[in-house]
């Protein structure tokens, strides 16, 4: 019964000889080390699809992007991992722990924030929090303990009297946060945490949570932001419930089936978008073009210059694809191919 | 840290904590709990009275002496009557009948007396407004009685009368409407109340997504459902208490019988209709939807539990359907202790019916709640 001690406990904290049963160590991850190990993921409601197939390794302390379009099966998958939707086919640890035969257990470790703010509006900041740590069985001293811990990250502190339904998006968001991570768990997922907050507040909000994943804990996060995609360690897309590509950043920007064999990515710059727009799309070689602010981005088989173009003063030049081309490109090919 | 598989109070505490500040944040809800139910209760308690008295009447009196004097007495002394207007025509009685002025019309002709000097029957024409049954039919029985008495004492003479009936009302002597009405309102109210904050309470977090939130976390759904709906039974218990109050205070209706005997059959009572809600919060979405249930459940509840119409005159089938309603029992069971001062001995049946529905409509409740969560 003796488990290692956490590191700056005194042993005054022992009760008759055992460490109380909150400051113990989380148990071990499983042998071969992933947090979340998911393989054949399949999910229907009736005759609908809503996850096929899917396969997902999330290593310890990784910021997983899972990117996609609305409806796509992204939430549908994070609840059947949290336990709450049966697998039609395929099966998933997640901490050590079989998602389909301990879900109660999987579901005590794990926290969630969901997309829509989900915290009591007539409740108070504080209250709230109390709320969460009740129902997460935490004591009175761990519950004391976690609340100025997670405060302190967050910078709660001066709103914690104010009712949920009166903070500004941001710090519901840090609310949200917080009561995810009372438990201490050491897996969260966050369905589009930062959606519809101003880019002050997603800033802080990504460092608060690259703060989280440098103490090890793994973060699922669901997004429609490329920024942000583009931050994560690894990334998954999901299209109609297909996972079409998973890896890091750059591994999807060198995707064979992003950038066909001949082609290449030019980024052309200059002063009328719109018109280089037009032109472009005129020429044959040009596969895809979009604008991009003052730039266009282009996949062509042939090299332009500004002169070919007539356009003068602007500048070609070689790109690499950003993500957002790469699932464009991913989606329109996976959408032929569901057409043929 | 590991989950607690078995059930925890702990986390059902929190629930039920939650809940009661979410209850005591929101004034619509103590609204709806306490000012609605009295407000009824006083307009119901004061403004009906199913005793018909004072029905105005108008006389054609065309013969004006003695005799059409004492017969008008008869009627006038009699609480029932209420003589508004003499007319003089038979075109002005028909005329305030009409006109809604009268309900009763009395017309005694001028050989009333005549024909009595000489053995002959004579005839006092009442006429009635049979639009309402209640008052009509009253008025009838009542002219009928008169006119007997009358013809009675003139056989007589001085004798008395040969066979008497003496009626002795038990229970409400004055027959107050008030008595018969409120321990029914009490229940009716309550039964409205547990099925709409309980109905309300879970839908409201499935509107704003904070169910979903919930679902992630390790409560069960035992704990979620009986942390929710413990503050809403204590809620309707102090309604129930307060109307109670009120009754026994303002309105003067004594309580015959022991109040904890009829609290302790409320308890199953309110079970059963915070678990009607609960299966409402399964069915629907939103909260105008659950409204619109809850409702529909109530029209039932109220024509057939013998609130308002007594059960016995109603034909066969509804009698039986009336007993699957709580409501039926439960203000069977309330008159029973409060008019009739009835006890356990009498409403032994009453309390084994109403903990059975009680106990299977949460349990069944809860069971569909468990298979909605997927």
């Amino acid at each position: 019964m003796f488990s290692p001690k956490p590191a700056g406990e005194s042993s005054s904290l022992r009760s008759g000889g055992r460490v109380k049963r909150e400051l113990r160590m989380p148990l071990p991850s499983p042998t071969n080390g992933h947090t979340i190990d998911a393989r054949g993921i399949t999910i229907r409601f009736g005759t609908f699809t809503a996850v096929h197939q899917v396969d997902l390794t999330v290593s310890p302390g990784e910021v997983f992007g899972l990117l996609g379009p609305n409806g796509s099966g992204k939430t549908t998958l994070i609840r059947g991992l949290c336990g709450l939707i049966p697998f039609a086919e395929g099966s998933a640890t997640v901490l050590g722990r079989d998602v389909t035969g301990e879900a109660e257990r999987v579901r005590s470790q794990i926290g969630y924030m969901s997309q829509k703010f989900s915290l009591y509006e007539d409740l108070t900041a504080q209250e709230n929090m109390d709320f969460y740590a009740g129902i997460y069985g935490l004591s009175p001293s761990r519950t004391r303990a976690r609340k100025e811990e997670l405060i302190n990250l967050t910078g709660l502190g001066p709103y914690l009297h104010r009712r949920g339904g009166r903070l500004s998006g941001g710090w519901k968001q840090r609310l949200a946060l917080v009561c995810a991570l009372l438990h201490s768990p050491r897996l969260i997922f966050l369905d589009e945490p930062t959606a519809g907050i101003d880019p002050v507040a997603r800033r802080d909000l990504w460092n608060l949570l690259f703060r989280l994943s440098a103490e090890g804990i793994t973060l699922v996060v669901t997004t429609h932001y490329m920024d942000e995609a583009e931050r994560c360690a690894r990334v998954g897309y999901i299209y109609l419930s297909n996972m079409l590509a998973v890896g890091t950043p750059h591994e999807l920007k060198q995707l064979p089936g992003v950038t066909p064999p001949g082609t290449h990515w030019l980024e052309i710059a200059g002063a009328d978008s719109a018109a280089m727009l037009e032109r472009l799309r005129d020429r044959p070689e040009v596969l895809q073009a979009t604008v991009f602010g003052q730039s266009v981005h282009a996949l062509t088989y042939a090299d332009f210059s500004a002169e070919d173009l007539g356009l003068s003063g602007a500048q070609v030049h070689a790109t690499e694809p950003s993500l957002e081309d790469v699932f464009v490109t991913l989606s329109r090919s996976q959408a032929n191919d569901n057409g043929n | 840290m590991e989950p607690n598989k078995t059930f925890s109070w702990q986390r059902t505490a929190s629930v039920a904590r939650k809940e009661t500040l979410h209850i005591i944040r929101d004034p619509a809800t103590l609204f709806f709990a306490f000012f609605i139910p009295v407000m009824e209760l006083f307009m119901l308690g004061f403004a009906i009275n199913t005793n018909v008295r004072n029905i105005p009447t108008v006389v054609l009196d065309q013969l004006n002496n003695q005799d059409s004097e004492r017969l008008l007495r008869r009627f006038e002394t009699s609480d029932d009557f209420r003589i508004v207007r003499q007319v003089y025509s038979e075109k002005d009685l028909n005329q305030a009948i009409v006109a809604g002025k009268a309900k009763v019309g009395i017309w005694i002709k001028p050989e009333h007396s005549r024909r009595l000097e000489t053995g002959a029957t004579t005839q006092v024409l009442v006429l009635v407004d049979g639009s309402e049954s209640t008052t009509a039919g009253e008025a009838l029985n009542v002219a009928n009685a008169l006119a007997l008495s009358e013809s009675l004492s003139r056989v007589l003479k001085d004798q008395p009368l040969p066979v008497e009936v003496r009626p002795r009302i038990l229970f409400n002597p004055d027959t107050r409407s008030a008595n018969f009405f409120i321990p029914g309102l009490m229940v009716v109210m309550s039964q409205m109340m547990a099925i709409m904050l309980s109905a309300n309470a879970i839908v409201r977090e499935k509107e704003n997504g904070t169910l979903e939130q919930l679902f992630m976390t390790p409560v069960r759904s035992a704990e979620l459902i009986l942390g929710k709906l413990a503050p809403y039974l204590v809620l309707t218990l102090a309604e129930f208490c307060t109307i109670l109050f009120f009754m026994n205070t303002v309105f003067q209706v004594p309580i015959n019988g022991n109040v904890f005997t009829l609290l302790a059959l409320t308890l199953p009572f309110i079970f059963a209709f915070l678990g009607m809600g609960l299966y409402i919060s399964t069915q629907v979405s939103t909260r105008e939807a659950a409204g619109q249930m809850a409702m529909g459940t109530m029209m039932p509840s109220i024509f057939l539990s013998g609130y308002v119409f007594p059960i016995d005159s109603m034909p066969t089938f509804f009698w039986y359907l009336a007993q699957i309603f709580p409501t039926t029992w439960l203000i069977d069971a309330a008159r029973g202790v409060i008019l009739r001062g009835a006890g356990w001995a009498e409403l032994w049946m009453h309390a084994l019916v109403l903990w059975t529905m009680g106990v299977a409509i949460i349990v069944l409740s809860m069971l569909k709640f468990r298979k909605r969560l997927g």
